[in-house]
């Protein structure tokens, strides 16, 4: 075993690999004859996982122009905004010396768009979705999913998720605007709020629909995980990826429905008189008849999800980064087992610390005491995942490019928004911090910039496997830079004003004298928002450009990866591999082992070497 | 025009951006693509040591910079008693993850320094350390049992409710789309009893007026609080949820439509102390119109707030009031001028369920008041004529008969005479112009008498009384009008 990397990983597929009679069964694709069916209406993952990435993609760009919307009327209110009458027509209202504003009712609309695009259809469609998709079949050497139908109808129905999403934003009342919470009384009654009427009834279905997508998506990654990985690929050889989709997916099937349930309910107040989430309710000059249903049930129903979903979010970023940071440090992932430990004690907790998000919401303050115990216990996995990612940098000879430095960049992102979590998970300190920007600056930190920068991570890394070229590596190193400090410029203030007691969801803060006098740091705020805007848009532009220009890939493992989605031919068909499939003798993560830079998944183990991780 | 122009700078960025992707690729197969890397490795390095110095810097600085506007730090000191545990709770926490933070990124950009790829070098193979997992799995599970039995201390605490031996004050907080409703219970120290269905806009809490708790209870504006008194606020919502935030108390509580929750604390510093502390500090010694240099200092007009922190419709952001921490005495002066909203609003309206009757606690009132008339009258040596009208005294028409309702008042005027053994009054009667004026005459002099008679059975002595008609001949508004006639007929008392 002089050098394993000149290896010719085909020859030893052929004569090595499992042969599960593929070709006997399809010559030609029946499945993928036209233009519709193999590109739109398409069954293979590979293409579902790129159907999925530019959904994201799209709608992480909407969700981002929103965002830089509500942020100009918080860091320059006194400005004028006529100029975005031509798109947003009404909802820029014209006084009388000609100066356009936000109007309030549209503000919070915004915010509560760009929470519900960005957790739903960005972080969790778009991150788990894409790369879920591409990389379970691929690295697991599978042919497809266990069921490519129904792949192929969770996106669909995301898709169609996502029109009922689009169309909300275009109706007379405005779309939602009750936060993505959708806390009732607000969400339910119509006479609240504009948002609350035909943009609810949107909403909700959207998010009906999204539910059952998430649903046939996790269904088909568990059993493909179970049932289709390649011969000697046991659980202990999946690379970390596929352990953070599988548990990913599995919380998702678990806490999904009762999502779903939730917005049933929600339904039923809204339109059949029910009274699961009202009770004893004086609105616009009447008193209602419903009385004994809790708001507070919905927040139990709804953070059931709402807490697993942030985990749903970041576990698959962490996967990546575990994958790419061990790829480009040429060393083995630091503590694989302590890994999947980690992952699994995370994924349990996930669901036992949902009402940390109710500390202030009127629950019995003597049950508070088992979600504070439970929510920092999460600390101690994650710090040892952390511990993990910084030692697998550790002696390391690391390569930098976009999609390493990306995975550096999300640890430094998961520490800093990760210990503001010991803050609010403590009780007693979220009674001042509850609502605040302090809350805004954690989970923008850990669970949007983090997973966004996994999701980056991954998209710089796995590009060539997608489209068999590769991304400008100086745009996406500016990409990297300015994003980093772009994204700490404008959350890391965020901390200052939290701690000042400036509430969230506030359209203006000047009604207060102790919230008024930060309009420097808003400023600042908007304008670093404003650049890191830009940054995406060049990477939106750079990654269009590369699809059709970019770097051609020529070798079949340009990173030197040892997993199996590199032992495919670069432009795959439907079925991955041509021949017989790949089998597994070792772990993924032998970089650097025994002087060799690294050894594929399918070298079988050699005379005299030990198996270790 | 500002869209267009936009749109050009977008394109054109996409423009330049090509570029530099023709470019760079061009100059990357002209060096190597091996070359290539190992100066991308090195500029990468070279950043991520100096992002990580600036950062550092960067978070010293703007610490410094803000010091004075965070919670517990400047003159930010926590107002209520259980917000300085908390501030403390929240240093000892941003202590021990301030050292984690420093410590994990100075590894990370070190190594992501010293491991960057070179010629020739080997990445060493180490898939884990058992010891070292154990050494840095046990730490922080220290640390946190540390953090969870400090923060499940003090969170037990300021969450327990009123215990039965406990004096307090409690107050009422109605969160509406979009403002706070405040109620204080009055001299019963009790606030009555609510039903949504009652809610009009004449009784925008649904008070229930059957019950007398109820009675006394007023609508303040703002919410007052006397210093070092144990205060239960009860929060509760008329619509949909609303948050009852008070920041420089450390309180913060949802307020739910049909499920009343409460916070309790104890205000320690009242908003002079506040003031004068924020005084110390320049950005607190500002004009507050920056534009009128003349105008107060801003520490001058501080207060502290209450706001709204749970999403509750387009108005969220505007849900304000002001707090005052008063000292008791202050606190009990405020206290009584506030006026019942139940006499204010409802008393002797077609909703008041005691329509022609008379409450116990207005009996009271009226009493107080009374008494502290006749004493101001009495002492008012200034004036000559020293006469003051009996305002609750009443007659069945055309009549000298006494209503019932009258007696009160009469006794309130027989207890003093009892008391001021020396006072000597005259009572007059008074009607209004209508009718003939000879009888007039003749029925407020018969309407005194019976005045002077119920007196004189409370055991008045005779001689210290006389009494009066003057007819329709002392009218105290001259106007033709129902309402000038109804203040004409009246029954007044005269100091001898």
């Amino acid at each position: 075993m002089s050098n394993i990397t000149e290896i010719d990983q085909d020859k030893l597929i052929r004569e090595d690999g499992f042969n599960d009679h593929f070709h006997e069964h399809h010559d030609e694709d029946k499945y993928q004859m036209g233009f519709l069916t193999k590109y739109i209406f398409s069954m293979d993952h590979k293409i579902i996982a790129r159907q999925f990435l530019l959904t994201g993609m799209f709608w992480g760009f909407v969700g981002a122009l929103m965002s830089i919307i509500f942020r100009l009327q918080l860091g320059f209110p006194e400005s004028d905004m006529a100029w975005i009458r031509p798109f947003l027509g009404k909802w820029i209202v014209i006084n009388d010396s000609g100066i356009g504003t936000l109007a309030p009712e549209f503000y919070y609309a915004l915010v509560t768009m760009h929470g519900t695009i960005l957790v739903f259809f960005v972080l969790t469609a778009g991150l788990s979705g894409t790369f879920s998709n591409l990389l379970i079949p691929l690295q697991l050497g599978a042919r497809d999913m266990a069921s490519p139908f129904l792949n192929m109808l969770s996106y669909w129905f995301f898709f169609l998720s996502s029109v009922v999403m689009f169309i909300s934003l275009f109706i007379s009342t405005g779309p939602f605007s009750g936060g993505w919470t959708a806390y009732p009384p607000l969400s339910i009654l119509p006479q609240a709020s504009d948002g609350s009427k035909a943009g609810m009834t949107l909403w909700a279905l959207s998010l009906v629909l999204f539910v059952v997508s998430v649903l046939l998506g996790g269904i088909n990654y568990v059993t493909t995980v179970l049932n289709l990985r390649t011969k000697g690929m046991s659980m202990w050889k999946m690379p970390l990826t596929i352990w953070a989709f599988f548990v990913t997916a599995i919380i998702g099937i678990l806490s999904f429905p009762v999502l779903a349930s939730a917005f049933f309910l929600v339904i039923c107040d809204r339109s059949l008189g029910t009274s699961f989430f009202l009770s004893e309710i004086f609105i616009g000059g009447q008193a209602l008849d419903h009385v004994g249903g809790s708001p507070i049930l919905f927040q139990h129903l709804f953070w059931f999800l709402g807490h697993p979903e942030v985990y749903i979010i970041i576990l698959p970023a962490m996967g990546l980064v575990s994958e790419v940071l061990s790829v480009h440090s040429r060393k083995p992932i630091f503590g694989y087992k302590a890994m999947v430990f980690s992952i699994l004690a995370i994924a349990f907790l996930s669901f036992i610390v949902w009402a940390h998000h109710m500390f202030m919401s009127g629950v019995n303050p003597f049950i508070s005491n088992f979600f504070v115990i439970f929510t920092l216990i999460i600390a101690v996995p994650s710090a040892v995942k952390v511990f993990n990612w910084i030692s697998t940098l550790y002696k390391g000879n690391i390569r930098f490019n976009s999609a390493s430095l990306f995975a550096i960049g999300f640890v430094s992102m998961f520490i800093s928004g990760g210990l503001t979590g010991i803050f609010l998970g403590n009780s007693a300190l979220d009674i001042q911090l509850h609502d605040t920007y302090f809350v805004v600056a954690h989970f923008h930190i850990v669970m949007g910039v983090a997973a966004f920068f996994g999701m980056f991570a991954g998209i710089y890394h796995w590009f060539p496997k997608m489209w068999g070229r590769f991304m400008n590596e100086t745009i996406g190193q500016i990409h990297f830079w300015g994003t980093l400090i772009g994204a700490y410029a404008i959350f890391w203030p965020m901390h200052y004003l939290g701690m000042a007691g400036v509430p969230r969801r506030y359209y203006s803060f000047e009604n207060f004298e102790a919230f008024s006098h930060f309009d420097d740091m808003n400023k600042f705020i908007t304008i670093a928002a404003i650049i890191t805007f830009f940054l995406q848009v060049m990477f939106i532009i750079n990654f269009i450009y590369s699809i059709f220009k970019g770097k051609k890939q020529t070798t079949q493992n340009p990173w030197g990866a040892s997993t199996l989605e590199w032992t495919t031919p670069i432009h795959a068909g439907h079925g991955n591999w041509e021949g017989n499939l790949p089998v597994v003798h070792r772990w993924p993560y032998d970089y650097g082992k025994d002087g060799n830079e690294f050894i594929p998944q399918t070298l079988p183990q050699q005379p005299g070497e030990t198996e270790m991780h | 025009m500002t869209v267009f122009i936009v749109f050009i700078c977008i394109v054109l960025l996409a423009v330049v951006l090509v570029q530099i992707g023709k470019v760079t690729e061009l100059a990357g197969k002209i060096k190597g693509e091996e070359e290539t890397q190992y100066q991308t490795n090195n500029w990468n390095s070279n950043l991520s040591l100096i992002f990580l110095v600036v950062f550092l810097v960067g978070i010293v600085v703007s610490v410094v910079y803000y010091k004075n506007d965070m919670l517990g730090y400047g003159p930010h000191i926590a107002a209520s008693a259980h917000g300085k545990s908390l501030d403390f709770l929240f240093n000892v926490t941003l202590f021990f993850t301030g050292i984690v933070f420093v410590l994990t990124h100075i590894a990370l950009f070190w190594f992501s320094y010293k491991y960057k790829g070179r010629r020739n070098q080997k990445a060493s193979f180490i898939s884990h350390d058992n010891k070292l997992e154990i050494i840095w799995t046990a730490i922080p599970a220290v640390v946190m049992t540390f953090l969870v039995v400090g923060g499940l201390d003090a969170w037990n605490d300021v969450m327990a409710d009123i215990s039965d031996k406990d004096e307090y004050l409690e107050i009422e907080a109605t969160g509406v789309q979009f403002n706070w409703l405040l109620r204080y219970p009055g001299l019963d120290g009790k606030l009555g009893t609510r039903d949504y269905k009652k809610i009009s806009s004449s009784n925008p809490l649904g008070q229930d007026w059957t019950d007398a708790k109820n009675l006394d209870d007023t609508h303040p504006s703002e919410i007052v609080l006397p210093v070092g008194k144990k205060v239960r606020v009860r929060i509760i919502a008329r619509d949909v949820l609303h948050n009852f935030f008070l920041p420089h108390f450390r309180l913060k509580m949802d307020a739910i439509p049909g499920i009343p929750t409460y916070f309790v604390f104890t205000p320690t510093t009242t908003t002079q102390e506040y003031r004068e502390r924020l005084s110390h500090y320049p950005n607190w010694q500002e004009p507050t119109d920056p534009k009128d240099p003349e105008s107060k200092p801003r520490w001058q007009t501080f207060d502290y707030e209450l706001a709204c922190a749970e999403l509750c419709g387009k108005g969220h952001f505007s849900m304000r009031r002001t707090v005052r921490v008063v000292s008791q005495e202050e606190y009990e002066q405020w206290l009584k001028e506030q006026k019942s909203y139940y006499i204010e609003n409802i008393r002797g309206k077609d909703e008041d369920p005691n329509l022609g009757k008379i409450s116990s606690a207005e009996l009271k009132l009226r009493k107080e008041e009374f008494m502290a008339e006749v004493t101001k009258v009495m002492s008012d040596t200034a004036s000559t004529e020293k006469v003051i009208k009996l305002a609750y005294i009443n007659f069945e028409t055309g009549s000298s008969k006494l209503t019932d309702d009258s007696k009160y008042q009469l006794d309130d005027l027989a207890e003093f005479m009892n008391k001021n053994t020396s006072a000597k009054v005259e009572l007059g009667g008074h009607t209004d112009n209508v009718g003939d004026a000879v009888a007039n005459m003749k029925l407020s002099g018969e309407r005194a008498k019976s005045v002077t008679a119920y007196l004189i059975s409370k055991g008045i002595g005779s001689t210290r009384l006389s009494s009066k008609g003057y007819g329709s001949s002392k009218p105290v508004d001259p106007a033709d009008t129902d309402a000038a006639r109804a203040k004409n007929r009246r029954t007044e008392i005269k100091f001898l």
